[in-house]
């Protein structure tokens, strides 16, 4: 049952061989066994996740089930959900029981999803390892020394362990992505705009997106379909008619051109990276697609483009947090600034501070045109590369990232080498571009390697084929860690 | 308040002063320790070292890019949507009295 697809699952439940109430049960018993271990949830209320299974199973019975009706989905906890502690994985929200539902959260509901639980993920979504989570660091689940990457790494690793069927992610610099990765599990960051991002904890608005992570491209495009969508209360809510994600899953890739970037093969990836993306890159050549050649003479520039842009908007969208309408307040204070400056001090935890720091800085009096304008105009020109590869080909394939899982405490005291490890997911949220990162081997030390997938804008449906045509083909994505 | 002047001797160097991180710690309303300004200074230095590559770059006549799909805001009729839940609201607030978030006296 726990490897089951979603699409069996939703089968099963509505042949009735087994309730929503007994799945939900199963999967809060195997949380409560390996969560203490790999510290995959900050939140888990099976009171409130039975009350939604047996709503399920009177809709099971009525016969009004959707897709993903009866099926428990854990969701990040950088989604608001009404009455369910939302901590972002930060102390400034250590106590905020949310008065109300992200957008997608409401339309899990709809759907008719158990809420499985609240996934730990680093502080504001600022960490590429899960280690900045004020709720302790998760655990990989294929060595439970390394990190799970970041920042959606309590949903990774949830997935990974088999804790949940499917769970959600938010991605600003690759944080479905490289996680995914380094889980050896599927994930996909939608274009920009496709789901909306009311009731999504802010970090880097113009970047912030969300999207699914699960086993499979079949189990992420059914959880596509019910995450898009346009959303007035979304002001960057993109108003396009809804898409069946499924409808392409099972063409054929014969005609495929998969453009190669010269600057993701180039030096700073691992050897035993490089041979599993080299393998997969063979294994679409049999599949029946040709390869182009292509160049993103731009995209080294995103690191540094990023390091700019995303603090500076967080440390805007951070000021919302002093203490005063909710969230962590200092025990002590004197004067109004003094309880902002220490509520903030100690509701923060290291990194966050450091990037509100740097944003604060770049935004600054007299040097906002040095660096959040330049930053801007160089984003167009990391986007307009884009442009011209896709005049050659339909996708972009090369490493998620430049390693797999690196041990915990690793990269703790050095914050430049860890924004290193974001290098080839960064451009594709400057250029708001849809990316997904899939299963495609194991490199040193038997950890999993990510295959990075970049699409047109709009073109999940192709990406989704793209991966679901190379499942079908080899059986990296099906792999379960050990001893769990 | 010192008046903007391009000092670009300061931007491409990147180093920053002690009194620079201080000021800085103020405006976004963070309280550090003398020790945390340090460890935070050469921080940023290290990380404006990273940015400096950007420098470098022409972008002459290239317009800022904000969001990729270059959208004009939305309207909306000017009419009410949501109801009032203050007490929902209210219930996550560190302190509340009578309806009112409380907060140090601001005028004397």
């Amino acid at each position: 049952m726990f490897e089951s697809s979603l699409k069996q699952l939703g089968d099963a439940l509505r042949a009735k061989n087994i309730s929503s109430v007994e799945l939900t049960q199963s999967y809060l018993d195997r949380m409560a066994k390996l969560n203490p271990e790999l510290n995959a949830f900050i939140t888990i209320n099976p009171e409130m996740s039975l009350a939604q299974a047996k709503a399920a199973d009177a809709r099971l019975a009525a016969g009004t089930a959707d897709a993903l009706t009866g099926i428990p989905i854990a969701q990040k906890d950088i989604f608001c959900a009404k009455d369910w502690l939302t901590t972002c994985g930060s102390k400034m929200l250590h106590n905020f029981v949310s008065p109300y539902d992200a957008h997608i959260i409401s339309q899990f509901n709809n759907a008719g999803a158990i809420n499985l639980g609240k996934t730990n993920m680093d502080e504001f979504a600022m960490g590429s390892s899960n280690e900045t989570s004020h709720y302790g660091p998760v655990k990989n689940p294929w060595d439970t020394a390394r990190v799970p990457g970041g920042s959606s790494g309590g949903t990774a690793a949830a997935v990974a362990a088999r804790l949940c069927a499917a769970a959600t992610g938010t991605d600003t610099g690759g944080s479905i992505r490289q996680p995914a990765a380094l889980c050896g599990i599927s994930g996909l960051k939608p274009t920009y705009g496709v789901c909306s991002r009311y009731g999504m904890i802010a970090f880097a608005s113009s970047l912030d997106q969300a999207g699914p992570m699960g086993r499979s491209a079949e189990d992420l495009a059914l959880m596509m379909n019910v995450m898009a969508g346009f959303d007035e209360r979304d002001s960057t809510s993109l108003q396009r008619d809804k898409e069946d994600y499924a409808r392409d899953l099972n063409k054929p890739l014969t005609g495929l051109r998969i453009g190669l970037p010269k600057e993701f093969f180039a030096e700073g990836m691992g050897a035993d990276v490089a041979k599993a993306i080299e393998a997969a890159i063979a294994e679409y050549k049999k599949l029946g697609a040709t390869i182009v050649d292509i160049s993103l003479p731009n995209s080294k520039l995103s690191v540094p483009v990023y390091y700019v842009l995303a603090p500076a908007e967080a440390s805007s969208n951070l000021s919302r947090f002093d203490g005063v309408r909710y969230g962590y307040r200092a025990p002590e204070y004197g004067d109004l600034a003094d309880m902002y400056e220490k509520s903030r001090a100690q509701g923060f935890g290291a990194e966050v501070q450091r990037r509100i720091m740097i944003g604060t800085y770049v935004l600054s009096h007299g040097y906002y045109d040095a660096y959040y304008i330049k930053a801007q105009r160089i984003r167009r020109l990391i986007a307009q590369d884009f442009v011209e590869a896709y005049k050659q080909c339909d996708v972009i394939m090369g490493p998620t990232s430049p390693s797999t899982a690196f041990k915990l405490g690793e990269k703790g005291d050095d914050p430049v080498q860890m924004y290193l490890s974001d290098i080839y997911t960064i451009a594709v949220n400057l250029a708001g571009l849809p990316g997904m990162s899939i299963p495609c081997g194991f490199g040193d030390n038997d950890m999993p390697v990510g295959l990075q997938i970049i699409g047109n804008y709009f073109d999940e449906a192709r990406m989704l084929n793209v991966a679901h045509q190379y499942q079908l083909a080899t059986d990296w994505h099906s792999r379960a860690p050990k001893g769990l | 308040m010192i008046p903007y002047q391009p000092c670009l001797n300061i931007v491409f160097a990147m180093s920053l002063s002690t009194q620079d991180v201080e000021k800085v710690a103020r405006l976004a309303r963070l309280a550090m320790s003398p020790s945390e300004i340090e460890t935070s200074r050469n921080q940023l230095n290290g990380i404006f070292g990273l940015i400096a590559e950007m420098q470098a770059v022409n972008t002459d006549g290239v317009e800022p890019m904000s969001h990729s799909q270059d959208l004009a805001q939305r309207l909306r009729e000017d009419k009410v949507t949501e109801s009032n839940q203050r007490e929902a609201f209210q219930a996550v607030a560190p302190q509340v009295e009578q309806g009112l978030f409380l907060v140090p006296k601001v005028i004397e």
